[in-house]
């Protein structure tokens, strides 16, 4: 059986890794790390951040709401401590970086390009301080701006990582790919909000939150299926993904690969069952490539 | 293929680093809990520097060391609102330190989605047990609650930092409320193997509320019950029958769980007298591995305002790094 896909520049043992900021070294305690298609790290920002104030996570039907504000130590701590200990491993790393401004995208995307980092995931869902706080990319001229001086500050694979806020979803998307980016990520999480009856007050301290888990996968499937039509670089889906026919779900909508999220926190051996139920399905289907699968369920 | 460390390693990598610690003298306090086979990976799960990155070995465990399957022995309503769940679970038990906690699936239909923190109310290593206290609140409690003995828990853990205890302390207080009448029963039992005499305040709504106490008594702790209905569980009231013990007893540390009012009297008290203390607080989660970053608040270090995950640098904190919301 074979599990390889070619992802943006690299070529994956298997079509599954973590979403960043639901995995960590941490989770070397219960997962084979050199089992996954590829390992992605949190987002890691120029300067360490303290992130939002709690409760940082509140649970939803089939769900959840999460405004941790992207807290961590920094691109020098990262380079320092996070880079080494990942080199023990090989699936290849993928880092996610996240910024408030192009030049910054830049700078950053520079920084995290050092041995051991096999791509970069560029994070332009989040908030852009030079457009009011509406995320990069929600916007295709916005996307291709930052897109382009990042791709001029690194040599890395370049994966952009969409936001599902957006009615231009596919014209963000053909903007990265104009931009240079070797592969999309779709998508990051939904804005929403929930709120406690009780207390009649958001149940989280930021307010609003992204919605995240088995609730917004078919609303992301959609999405892969849209932007598959529109690019012709591949697409790694993310949104929901929970088990192997969620992954082959989106395999078929035409994704190369999949990210696995919030189910790491339901299960965290969760992406070890993934990628032995999408072997056993492509024996159950004499399937010998799994690559043959990808936008199967593309109508023509 | 694995590069992955098996568990021995791990244990006796966790083991030399220990005893240099203890030879050098720099921990000067031994982990609780350890009393009855002071197994070595009670410690390893106290071991790592709160909050420090890892080493790369550091990490590494056998593959799903951490995911268990308990086998649930019974599962019993213990009073209106609280129930008692006991499960086989002879590694997790050995593993486990008082303090730390389990992160459990209330349910394998996907409802509710998330894992539901408990911490170790009892661990009896030679039967292989763990038990549980739990209030029963939502949706999550409330399926927790549908468990008959054969069915099988699955469970994440032991999880966190647990709570210290110096061999050289005469006496502890314990101060528990709601969580914290489960969360300290395992430090009673601890302190009492340790040859440290427990003194424990039991603080709820009504009297059949206080489940842990014949279990705190059954480890030779004191145990002095103040309640909502009985007008006795009051901050003012708290503050004087506190500072009486403090007054008449040799109490060289105090320990906390369950109660904000209790967490900053206590805090109070405790830095007024110069006493360490330990609070074990509660946060919403979401990996209860330490790697989101959900359940983050901040605690006052001396080197500033620091911002530390409740599951992994916690959930046992000292209590006067504690902030109060
Ligand atoms: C480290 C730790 C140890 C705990 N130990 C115990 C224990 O021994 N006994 C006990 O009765 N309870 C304990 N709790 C509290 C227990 O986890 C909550 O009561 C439980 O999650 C409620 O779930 P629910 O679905 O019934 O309630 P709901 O209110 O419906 O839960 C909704 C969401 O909020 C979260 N939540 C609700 N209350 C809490 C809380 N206090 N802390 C963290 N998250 C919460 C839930 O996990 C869930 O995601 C502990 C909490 C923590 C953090
Ligand atoms: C707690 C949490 C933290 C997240 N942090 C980041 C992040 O730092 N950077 C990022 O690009 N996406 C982040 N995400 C979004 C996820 O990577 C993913 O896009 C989203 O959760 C949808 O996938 P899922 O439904 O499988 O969780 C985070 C999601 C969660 C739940
Ligand atoms: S719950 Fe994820 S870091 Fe604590």
């Amino acid at each position: 059986m074979d599990m390889r896909v070619a992802v943006g520049g690299l070529m994956l043992q298997n079509p599954v890794m973590p979403a960043s900021g639901t995995f960590g070294e941490e989770m070397a305690q219960v997962i084979d790390l050199n089992a996954l298609g590829a390992l992605v790290t949190k987002s890691v920002t120029p300067l360490p951040r303290t992130g939002n104030r709690s409760p940082r996570v509140a649970e939803t039907m089939a769900g959840m709401l999460n405004s941790v504000g992207i807290q961590g130590k920094g691109i020098n701590a990262f380079v320092r401590d996070t880079v080494p200990f990942y080199r023990g491993f090989q699936s290849p790393l993928v880092v996610s970086v996240s910024a408030d401004t192009a030049d910054e995208f830049a700078d950053l995307a520079s920084s995290a390009t050092v041995p051991g980092v096999a791509a970069l995931e560029v994070n332009i869902s989040c908030p852009n301080l030079e457009d009011d706080g509406r995320s990069y990319a929600m916007d295709p001229l916005q996307t291709r701006r930052v897109l382009e001086k990042v791709r001029s500050a690194t040599h890395l694979p370049l994966w952009a990582k969409l936001t599902p806020n957006t009615g231009a979803l596919t014209e963000v998307a053909q903007a990265a790919e104009a931009a240079g980016a070797d592969a999309l990520v779709v998508a990051n999480t939904i804005l929403a909000m929930a709120i406690d009856v009780e207390t009649r007050k958001p149940k989280i301290g930021n307010v609003m939150g992204g919605l995240s888990g088995p609730a917004i996968k078919p609303i992301i499937v959609r999405m892969v299926y849209q932007t598959a039509r529109a690019v012709r670089i591949p697409i790694i889906g993310c949104g929901g993904v929970a088990s192997g026919n969620d992954a082959l779900e989106y395999l078929l909508a035409g994704a190369s690969a999949v990210q696995v999220g919030t189910y790491n926190f339901v299960q965290p051996t969760a992406m070890s069952t993934i990628i032995a139920e999408i072997e056993a399905y492509a024996v159950r289907h004499g399937v010998s490539r799994i690559a043959d699968l990808i936008g199967a369920a593309q109508q023509r | 293929m694995s590069t992955a460390r098996s568990m021995d390693d791990v244990r006796n990598a966790a083991m030399r680093e220990l005893s240099a610690r203890a030879v050098n003298g720099s921990e000067p306090s031994a982990t609780g809990g350890t009393g009855e086979e002071a197994s070595v990976s009670d410690r390893l799960a106290v071991s790592g520097a709160p909050g420090g990155p890892m080493a790369a070995g550091e990490s590494g465990g056998s593959s799903e060391s951490l995911a268990q399957i308990g086998g649930v022995l019974f599962n019993r309503q213990v009073s209106t609102r609280y129930w008692h769940l006991a499960v086989s679970a002879p590694a997790a038990a050995a593993a486990c330190a008082p303090g730390q906690f389990f992160y459990l699936r209330c349910g394998d239909d996907g409802e509710p989605l998330l894992r539901r923190p408990m911490s170790v109310y009892q661990m009896h290593r030679g039967r292989g047990e763990l038990h549980f206290l739990y209030a029963v609140k939502g949706a999550g409690t409330t399926r927790l609650a549908q468990l008959r003995t054969g069915d099988s828990l699955d469970m994440v853990g032991p999880l966190g930092h647990g709570f210290t205890l110096d061999p050289d302390w005469r006496g502890v207080l314990l101060v528990a409320r709601g969580v914290g009448l489960a969360t300290l029963g395992p430090v009673a039992a601890a302190a009492n193997r340790m040859g440290i005499r427990v003194t424990a305040v039991l603080s709820a709504q009504t009297a059949r509320d206080v489940l842990s106490e014949s279990y705190m008594r059954s480890c030779g702790a004191r145990t002095l019950v103040v309640t909502d209905d009985t007008g006795t569980s009051g901050v003012p009231a708290m503050r004087e029958l506190v500072a009486g013990i403090l007054a008449s007893e040799p109490i060289d540390a105090l320990f906390t769980c369950g109660s904000q009012r209790l967490t900053a009297l206590l805090q109070e008290m405790a830095a007024e007298r110069g006493l360490p203390g330990q609070a074990a607080l509660e946060e919403p989660m979401g990996c209860g591995l330490g790697v989101c970053y959900c359940c983050v608040r901040p605690f006052a270090r001396e080197e500033g305002i620091e911002h530390l995950r409740v599951c992994r640098d916690g959930p046992v904190f000292p209590l006067a790094e504690v902030i109060m919301r």
